[in-house]
């Protein structure tokens, strides 16, 4: 998994609430059997008709807006499991995903993906969905380090599980973690079997 | 102290480590995997050179991406058949049971391993499947995983979880006639919106749901994930423990004893509490459909669609081609689909079978059923039921999870209406421009007879 420190760049607003991982990378893209090559379809219905064509009013086609964060409405990652849905984020570039509330899979499945999601409160979202929008070239500054979200909306202070602060910090993954943990896994088996 | 909910209970006996000020490892003891979510972890496992820990606690089905006809001919699509043959060489090389396309055992994941009972009270059961939370009507702790994790599970058996916090959803009361599990399951989350339960495990009591059957209560936790809890619960009693009984994988004799004593101990304590709790009557539930692009936009069937400023419910309404205010009575409806994990089993066939015996169904309606097992399949077949709805004119196809997520060719064409038994209306979740219903396999026969939207609750009380 690749490090996360610090980031400072350019975000993309995408103010849609309840933005489900089937629009992330819909079904029919599943069919692959690695990781890559997801980030070509992300939002594919909304970034192309039908025929193919760009959707020139979806923000994503728009060039005014560039940059590795996405500022998305609340509910972010909602319905299905797919880790497809990380994979196609962070295959388009997005190392950041900022909204007021994230569904609980999505976020888990973000950061095994070296993906980092920050919630903010829904004030916060909105006012820097304003400050974007009236300013696309507005930076944001991610110092994962402290913690904090530095922005034209204010700096705030983020929350993230410690343990999973210290993976992306070292660019780790649980499965050392759990491998290291042999000993006692196997202790609770032979205990467990004679319960 | 107060006491333990049957999740405490059943979390705690699985907690292996806790990180300090940080996630605990929690045991798995049953691993589902399928075609579609299991290959990138198996290759995570080999470029790494760690071999797969317990692969006796692991269970393969092909479901997502199979063909519905012609199973017994070589799948078509290149990359569905590459996928498929994936899952098998990754099976037969670390030692895992397949039940793969055409075996007596296959079938949707969520459906056939309740019914072999691999299932069972007490347990920790995970799968590459936001749906997995259909296991929770046993009594068992079992949530949806991404794929990072399912490579964690290969490795070690284990995952790293911090504990959600506890919700319990009640009804009460006596349901009205015609309304069934999946009525109940959507006026919850028509009331409480597809976020109340996120951060949550829940658990569904009162006696609305110990008086229904384990299919019922499957449907019910299906749709757990749909209101964005991780997963849900509903106490094991005897209803649990007869339908576990004798089948396949199911414990005997003595250590049947056993673990019955045990899972008696399991349902939550009076004096537990829980951290968010909801109550509704079950006297005013009604059948159900929804109007909209997620779950929650649900309405009871003799209702109408919000008529409010939001621009969420426009987007929602432009996609459906809806109008604010406006009932979906009588709304023409050209595809039904009843299938999925949601509803796929032998009790939602029977009561669609009840509903069209002796009557057809409209000339407009492409109407696909799908059983979700190739034990639900053979039941139906036993039953007569196929028979009952080939003569109806409904189209019968082969298990698996087809147009619940449209991935294989079961797609709904663009602009049309789908009144479906599955469990999201997600924008083009059943096919590109597909506008999704969802709704009870009794609404879903009763709009293909129909070739409309119809209010059933006057056609049958």
């Amino acid at each position: 998994m690749e490090k996360f420190i610090k980031l400072t760049d350019t975000a993309v607003p995408l103010p849609i609430e309840n933005i489900d991982t089937d629009q992330i990378i819909p079904a029919r893209f599943l069919k692959s059997t690695d990781k890559k090559g997801f980030g070509d379809n992300v939002f594919r219905d909304w970034r192309y008709d039908h025929e193919g064509n760009e959707n020139k009013d979806f923000v994503l086609n728009d060039d005014t807006y560039n940059g590795s964060i996405l500022v998305a409405g609340d509910n972010f990652g909602c319905g299905s499991s797919r880790e497809h849905a990380a994979w196609a984020i962070g295959g388009y570039g997005f190392k950041v995903v900022i909204s007021s509330f994230f569904a609980d899979i999505f976020k888990g499945n973000a950061l095994n993906n070296g993906i980092l999601p920050i919630q903010v409160t829904p004030e916060y979202l909105k006012e820097l969905l304003q400050t974007i929008k009236d300013k696309p070239d507005t930076k944001l500054t991610i110092d994962l380090e402290n913690q904090i979200l530095t922005s034209p909306a204010g700096d705030l202070e983020f929350e993230i599980d410690p343990y999973k602060k210290v993976c992306m910090i070292n660019g780790y993954d649980d499965i050392d973690f759990l491998i290291s943990k042999k000993e006692q896994i196997e202790a609770f088996e032979r205990e467990k079997a004679t319960v | 102290m107060a006491g333990k909910t049957l999740f405490d209970k059943v979390w705690d006996a699985h907690v292996v480590d806790t990180v300090p000020n940080g996630p605990q490892v929690l045991y798995i003891d049953k691993h589902l995997i399928h075609e579609v979510t299991s290959p990138q972890a198996f290759s995570e496992l080999e470029e790494r050179g760690i071999p797969v820990a317990r692969p006796n606690q692991i269970m393969a089905t092909a479901d997502h991406n199979t063909p519905t006809v012609d199973q017994h001919l070589p799948v078509r699509d290149v990359l569905s058949r590459n996928q498929l043959k994936q899952l098998t060489e990754n099976c037969e090389k670390h030692g895992i049971t397949l039940y793969g396309l055409g075996h007596k055992y296959n079938g949707i994941v969520h459906v056939m391993a309740p019914e072999l009972g691999i299932t069972q009270p007490g347990m920790t059961m995970v799968c590459g499947d936001s749906h997995t939370s259909t296991h929770g009507a046993f009594g068992t702790i079992a949530f949806g995983i991404g794929t990072s994790q399912v490579a964690q599970v290969f490795a070690s058996q284990c995952l790293l979880l911090t504990k959600p916090k506890s919700l319990r959803v009640n009804v009460n009361g006596k349901l009205k006639p015609n309304v069934l599990p999946k009525d109940v399951i959507l006026y919850v989350i028509s009331k409480i919106g597809t976020n109340a339960g996120t951060g949550y495990f829940c658990e569904y009591a009162g006696n609305v749901f110990e008086e229904m059957s384990m299919e019922g209560r499957m449907t019910v936790c299906n749709m757990s994930i749909e209101m964005g809890a991780r997963g849900g619960m509903i106490a094991p009693d005897q209803t649990t423990f007869d339908y576990v009984q004798g089948r396949e994988f199911a414990p005997e004799s003595a250590e049947w004893e056993n673990k019955l004593a045990y899972w008696k101990t399991l349902p939550t304590d009076a004096d537990a509490v829980f951290d968010k709790e909801y109550s509704f009557d079950a006297e005013d539930i009604e059948p159900m459909v929804t109007y909209g692009t997620n779950p929650g936009m649900g309405i009871k069937v003799t209702g109408n669609i919000p008529d409010k400023e939001d621009v969420n419910l426009e987007k929602a309404l432009a996609y459906m081609n809806f109008k604010k205010g406006e009932s979906l009575i009588d709304k023409p409806i050209n595809y039904v689909f009843i299938g999925s994990c949601t509803n796929s089993r032998i009790e939602d066939f029977r009561i669609a079978a009840d509903y069209v015996k002796g009557k057809q169904k409209a000339v407009n309606v492409n109407a696909w059923l799908v059983p979700g097992s190739q034990q639900v399949a053979k039941q139906l077949v036993e039953e007569g039921l196929d028979k009952v709805f080939t003569e109806a004119g409904f189209a019968l196809r082969q298990p698996g999870c087809s147009a619940c997520l449209a991935m294989n060719d079961d797609k709904i064409p663009e602009g049309e209406y789908c009144v479906s038994t599955s469990n999201r209306n997600f924008e083009g979740r059943q096919g590109q421009g597909a506008r999704t219903i969802l709704a009870s396999p009794l609404m879903a026969a009763a709009t293909a007879v129909a070739g409309k939207i119809t209010d059933i609750t006057k056609q049958l009380n």
